[in-house]
């Protein structure tokens, strides 16, 4: 298979043509806009349709609409639009309709700005939009993983009958890589006799929470996701089997943990890394098979306050302590993890708590 | 109401639907409708047609918002 | 005398108040589909509203909408499924405050959907507070002392704002007498003639009654449309691309 060299956004989306979507609705905005772009080319060429929509509480409810009627379908969006596409996602989620949601962070609350960040965490993983759902958020780390998990995401969507998340962010969406795309894949949006087509001979269909017609809605609902939750952990360990500390990134910042890793075990440090692929459902399990040898952690994260660090806490029970490395606005240099790392290594020795 | 072909517009009523809101009455052009002095399932009074009276013209069933009228062509 | 059966979309009685308009639109939209043989092929962009009280007793298949986006659901039904009638039932609160952007971009895409725009001039399912479609003085929950068009603004004629677009098909009706019935339903049938013929974007709105929350009695608050509300809202049809009225 010949690799193709492609910028994150532009593969992004041909991984989503591929994967048989064949309706997006969506809204520019930058780091993002890029998607569109690509489509509303890409779209007409297979048959699809693109829409450019008023807004994200459009563009997300024209992908409900599409959904409903059986089609793979799409939005993507960045910041205060994500914001506003939480509507329509929960909508979605409580529709039991499948979709593909693609969030390319960018930093900051209110308009932020344009580049990259790990800000959109909490909202991404805990809900963001109103009631009892959750979602599946893949955290791909490079050009070729944007590929994959958009592809594995329609999949899910698919499977669990729920909206999905590709959490991306600004510098994945920017990079060029070689990528190996799939093949093409066509999707039969008559393939679930649910799907709104006009009731036929049959009864007629009431697309809408699924909470008005099964019976004890609680425990059905609580049950799906704890399913969902079971089965989906992904995650990457690195060099865990005999860690002091462990680091534990997502996306973009996993790769420069990565380095560190490696720079670290070249000065005799001995740090490992947890890499969360999916974020929801958090990869727990991860941390339950860790050696002994593995005293403290530290996160690292691309937002001035910690995010994913809760999350570990939560999956070590709170008892280890949890450092994190805040780079806000900066990319950080494996140096400066390593040394803050060795630090923390030292604080822990001495007893001393989270950092 | 007698016509060529012999067939007869035959009112049919379905007063468990009735609410009471009253449009009926006035638009019957016979005044064949009247609020019974019963209550429905409902919970409302519902309307009574004089079936002598009326004459199958469907005005009833044009302005009813509870689908209680219904209008048959029988022999 | 021509038969008038239950259209067969009624599946079963409807929820609505006692003389609700809703009650007597759903009856003509039922028998529109039937006479058009478009019940089974109709896909319906349910609002958020009294409009969901039909879900159960109004048998085509229904997507519900979040409030507001009714119009931008059916636009994505409609651009996947275009074989398909597709339409929104919407009241005007949802059509035309929460979802303007939305009611009025479809318009402006002249999306080839039929939009059905109840406009009961209240917020009906939430207990009566001011619309933008409310009258000036209309006293409401949130207007207790009646509407002041100066802090509220005017009310909102949406046939105005479309009238000069691009679009397939815009009317106005009111279901006060047996005649405004028969014109709404003509006017209906007009709007998803012009969506099967691949015409554009339809809409028709109709002027109801709202009596719970006018807190009028029902043959009160049809007099009220005819001598105060079609004032403000006159009836007719203001766009016609497909030929001219046959009324
Ligand atoms: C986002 C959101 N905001 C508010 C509501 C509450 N709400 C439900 S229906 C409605 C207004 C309905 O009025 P209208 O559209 O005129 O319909 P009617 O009931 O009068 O037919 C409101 C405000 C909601 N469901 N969702
Ligand atoms: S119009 Fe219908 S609901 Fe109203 S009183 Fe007459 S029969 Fe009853
Ligand atoms: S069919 Fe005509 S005459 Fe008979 S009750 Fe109805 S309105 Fe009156
Ligand atoms: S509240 Fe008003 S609009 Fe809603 S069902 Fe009752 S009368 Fe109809
Ligand atoms: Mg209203």
């Amino acid at each position: 298979m010949a690799l193709k060299l492609m910028k994150g956004n532009d593969a992004l989306a041909e991984a989503a043509v591929r994967a048989g979507c064949r309706f997006f609705g969506g809204y520019p905005i930058t780091p993002q806009s890029e998607i569109l772009e690509y489509l509303s080319k890409r779209m007409p060429e297979v048959g699809g349709h693109f829409v450019q929509s008023e807004s994200e509480l459009a563009g997300i409810s024209m992908v409900h609409g599409a959904a409903a009627a059986g089609f793979r379908t799409m939005t993507s969006s960045s910041g205060p639009g994500f914001s506003l596409l939480q509507e329509g996602i929960s909508y979605i989620a409580s529709a039991e309709l499948p979709a593909v949601i693609i969030n390319v962070q960018r930093y900051g609350s209110g308009l932020g700005d344009i580049f990259q960040a790990q800000g959109d965490y909490f909202q991404a993983v805990k809900g963001g939009g109103h009631g009892d759902y959750r979602m599946i958020v893949y955290a791909p780390a490079s050009i070729q993983e944007n590929v994959d998990f958009t592809t594995l995401a329609f999949d899910k969507a698919d499977e669990y009958r729920n909206p999905v998340l590709v959490l991306s962010d600004a510098s994945i969406a920017s990079m060029m890589e070689p990528v190996d795309l799939p093949e093409m894949h066509e999707h039969d949006p008559n393939k679930n006799p649910e799907a709104a087509r006009g009731k036929g001979d049959g009864p007629f269909k009431r697309i809408t929470s699924t909470m008005y017609y099964i019976e004890d809605f609680d425990t059905y609902v609580k049950k799906k996701y704890d399913t969902m939750a079971a089965n989906e952990e992904r995650w990457e360990s690195i060099q865990v089997e005999d860690a002091e500390l462990v680091l534990v990134a997502y996306g973009i910042t996993s790769r420069i943990c990565k380095e560190a890793v490696m720079l670290a075990r070249e000065k005799g440090i001995k740090l490992g890394l947890i890499r969360p692929i999916t974020l929801w459902p958090f990869p727990a399990k991860a941390f339950k098979a860790l050696p002994d040898t593995v005293a403290s952690f530290m996160t690292v994260e691309l937002s001035p306050m910690p995010m994913i660090q809760e999350d570990v806490l939560l999956s070590l029970d709170a008892r280890k302590p949890v450092h994190n490395f805040l780079a806000g606005m900066n990319i950080p240099e494996p140096i400066d993890i390593v040394e803050k790392a060795a630090d923390c290594i030292k604080q822990t020795a001495k007893g001393a708590c989270n950092g | 109401m007698s016509k060529k072909d012999n067939t007869k517009s035959v009112l049919t009523l379905h007063p468990e639907r009735c609410k009471g809101c009253r449009y009926c009455i006035p638009t019957c052009p016979k005044d064949a409708i009247s609020i019974s002095d019963r209550i429905n399932q409902k919970g409302y009074k519902p309307v009574a047609v004089d079936m002598e009276t009326c004459i199958g013209c469907g005005s009833c069933y044009t302005i009813c918002p509870d689908y209680v009228f219904e209008i048959k062509e029988v022999q | 005398m021509v038969e008038r059966l239950i259209p067969t979309a009624l599946v079963e009685d409807n929820k609505f108040c006692p003389g609700c308009g809703h009650g007597i639109i759903n009856r003509i939209l039922a028998e529109v589909l039937d006479e058009m043989k478009l019940t089974d092929k109709a896909i319906g962009s349910m609002a958020v509203g009294c409009a969901c009280l039909m879900v159960d007793t109004f048998g085509v298949d229904w997507i519900q909408s979040p409030h507001g986006r009714a119009a931008a659901l059916a636009t994505g039904i409609k651009r996947c499924r275009p074989e398909n009638p597709v339409f929104t039932y919407q009241g005007d609160g949802d059509s035309m405050s929460i979802g303007f952007s939305e009611t009025m971009y479809a318009a402006l895409r002249n999306e080839n959907i039929t939009a059905i725009l109840v406009n009961n001039g209240i917020f009906g399912m939430t207990g009566g507070q001011m619309a933008p479609t409310s009258l000036p003085g209309q006293k409401t929950v949130t207007s207790p002392m009646g509407r002041n068009t100066d802090l509220t603004g005017q009310p909102l004629n949406i046939i105005n704002q479309m009238k000069d677009l691009n679009i397939g098909y815009l009317a106005r009706g009111s279901v006060t007498s047996i005649k405004n019935i028969n014109r709404v339903k003509k006017y209906i049938r007009n709007a998803f003639e012009t969506q099967m013929s691949g015409g554009g974007y339809s809409m028709v709105e109709i002027l109801s009654p709202c009596p719970t929350n006018w807190k009028m009695m029902p043959d009160k608050s049809l007099e009220h449309i005819d001598n105060t509300v079609t004032t403000y809202y006159p009836l007719g049809e203001f766009v016609k691309k497909g030929g001219d009225s046959n009324e």
